[in-house]
């Protein structure tokens, strides 16, 4: 059924096809749609779960840990500072291997206050354990929220998952979403079973201590887990274009990146309007291409590598700088071409922090600074003949 | 949301901008909605986008919404800076410098009891009273859509149907055939 939804509408229709059995969530700006519309759907009784009410983000991950090794689905949501407030609890929920979903409505962090989208709450926990997804539109919103319990669930991986929605321009843009039906989701996605639970049968110690002589091998495995999201991504897109026929290309998306000269990497709904810029650069003979980063974690290292491999020039555009050093995802992509012995110029361009509108123009200019050459690190808006634009 | 993705898309420009001004409360960013839902209900190769002015919401203070339409997926999801229809459903809103925001062949409609000059006004409030409505939002969709070609005023209808609270959709209904009547007229 097509519907004109909200991202954060098209996230809860997605949830509620996934029938998460409890859901504990405080709201927060621009998060606060999905958890309403999820209490409206259970109050209609057309999602029968168990809404619990916290005080705080702590309690509204704590109580999905609580569900989740009692065997239950859960789900949680939040942004910013809210997910920085449960920050604590995120590393709980990987190292106890609960495969909760959570969606994170990317926003900015303060100080100064700001309620307006940028990645740097999500990206600062990329060491948490969990598996983080970004998407671009309402559609890979919703039809995320269905598998991210599947690839979360399975044996091998059985890790949390965030997926991240840039605020506002994501979380609060309608667009026309197909929502698959019912019966072919109940297909899709099967009810959670786990041996990772309490159980009065087979009462087992759980969320225990684990000392210098044991921890490391609980680490290794959690590192393995995430590693075997790789996989599992690719088995369930397959399964999921099979029953749903809409197609995702794993890790990464690759646009025209073949023969590309300049590639701009980037992640979350900036990403449309970075090929729109590329197909308008081709008509003047300049071979542009575009990365998108689905996951950052497992971190796609071999597909950037790869799609970078033959480039003139790259730039990694992100709505974060790591203060000191540069954006996170330019030092991850560094690292990957590093590894895989790729020797390709590199940049790295932050914008969009605290909401600031990244327009055509801006995106045009980094291919145009790749070719030419500029500093390490840019941020647009700031400098040169942009400055104070 | 494609696959791998190794043609081009098409660069036909079919695309279509309205910027909607009101007061928190008018509707303006329904009408927005409802805009983007009638244009893409019984097509699917017709996207849209429709989006508030992000940030704090407040009763009474100047709000604007944005509807962008085309037949290829809609990427910019950045304010419009140009648009085909500037759409202002209270005239204390209205000020010249918003012509600037308007294409070349652009049109600006103006909910008004007064003539405004170089812009297009109506008696919106007029229609929305007959039928018993607090504010202008489907009355100004009527006329856009009986102005412009970009929707069919039965998908405009539509949506209504799809997307308001069941209680009032037919008075919206019928206040946008009126005023789709009365561009024709």
């Amino acid at each position: 059924m097509k519907k004109f939804l909200s991202g954060n509408e098209a996230f809860a229709e997605g949830i509620r096809l996934a029938r998460p059995q409890v859901i504990s969530a405080y709201p927060i700006t621009p998060q606060t749609i999905v958890v309403e519309r999820l209490s409206e759907m259970v109050e209609d009784g057309s999602l029968e779960a168990e809404y619990v009410h916290v005080e705080s983000e702590h309690s509204a991950l704590s109580c999905a840990i609580g569900a989740s090794a009692a065997g239950a689905r859960a789900f949680t949501a939040t942004s910013s500072q809210g997910l920085l407030y449960m920050a604590e609890c995120l590393y709980y929920a990987a190292g106890g291997r609960f495969p909760i979903v959570m969606m994170n409505a990317d926003r900015s962090t303060a100080l100064p206050w700001n309620i307006y989208g940028d990645q740097r709450d999500s990206l600062s926990q990329l060491d948490s354990g969990w598996i983080q997804a970004y998407a671009e539109n309402a559609q890979e919103a919703l039809d995320l929220a269905l598998m991210s319990y599947r690839i979360a669930e399975n044996k091998a991986v059985s890790t949390p998952f965030m997926a991240n929605l840039d605020g506002f321009v994501l979380t609060h843009t309608y667009e026309t979403v197909d929502i698959p039906d019912r019966e072919k989701a109940d297909r899709f996605l099967p009810p959670y079973e786990t041996d990772n639970r309490i159980d009065f049968d087979a009462p087992k110690n759980m969320a225990f201590s684990a000392g210098p002589d044991t921890n490391y091998i609980f680490k290794y495995k959690e590192h393995k887990g995430v590693l075997a999201a790789r996989e599992v991504i690719a088995e369930t897109e397959k399964a999921f274009a099979e029953i749903f026929g809409r197609k995702y290309t794993g890790l990464t998306e690759n646009y025209l990146t073949d023969d590309a000269e300049y590639i701009i990497v980037t992640l979350g709904s900036i990403a449309g309007l970075c090929r729109e810029t590329a197909d308008k650069l081709r008509k003047n003979g300049i071979k542009a291409g575009v990365v998108r980063i689905r996951y950052m974690r497992p971190f796609p290292g071999e597909e950037i590598s790869d799609a970078l491999r033959n480039a003139k020039a790259y730039a990694v555009l992100e709505k974060d700088i790591s203060f000191g050093n540069e954006g996170t995802v330019f030092t991850n992509v560094n690292s990957a071409l590093k590894k895989a012995d790729v020797s390709v110029r590199g940049y790295n361009f932050i914008g969009g922090l605290g909401g600031r509108n990244i327009s055509a123009g801006d995106i045009e200019k980094i291919y145009t600074d790749i070719a030419n050459g500029t500093e390490s690190v840019n941020f647009i808006g700031i400098g040169g003949g942009a400055n104070g634009k | 949301m494609a696959s791998t993705i190794n043609t081009t898309v098409s660069t036909d420009n079919a695309l279509k901008e309205i910027i909607w001004l009101g007061r928190g409360g008018q509707g303006a960013f329904t009408a927005a909605k409802l805009l983007g839902a009638a244009y893409t209900i019984d097509s699917d190769d017709k996207y849209a986008l429709a989006f508030p002015s992000f940030g704090p919401e407040r009763r009474g203070a100047p709000v604007r919404a944005f509807t962008k339409l085309d037949t290829r997926p809609v990427v910019d999801r950045s304010q419009t800076e140009k648009a085909d229809y500037i759409v202002i459903l209270d005239d204390t809103l209205y000020s010249p410098q918003l012509l600037e925001l308007l294409k070349a062949d652009g049109m600006v409609i103006v909910n008004s009891k007064n003539e405004i000059s170089g812009v297009c006004t109506f008696d919106a409030e007029k229609i929305a009273s007959e039928f018993r409505l607090p504010t202008v939002n489907t009355v100004m969709l009527g006329l856009l859509t009986g102005i412009s070609d970009i929707v069919d005023t039965e998908n405009a209808a539509e949506a209504i149907r799809n997307y308001m609270p069941q209680k009032i959709q037919e008075r919206n209904i019928n206040a946008l055939l009126r005023s789709v009547q009365e561009v024709i007229k």
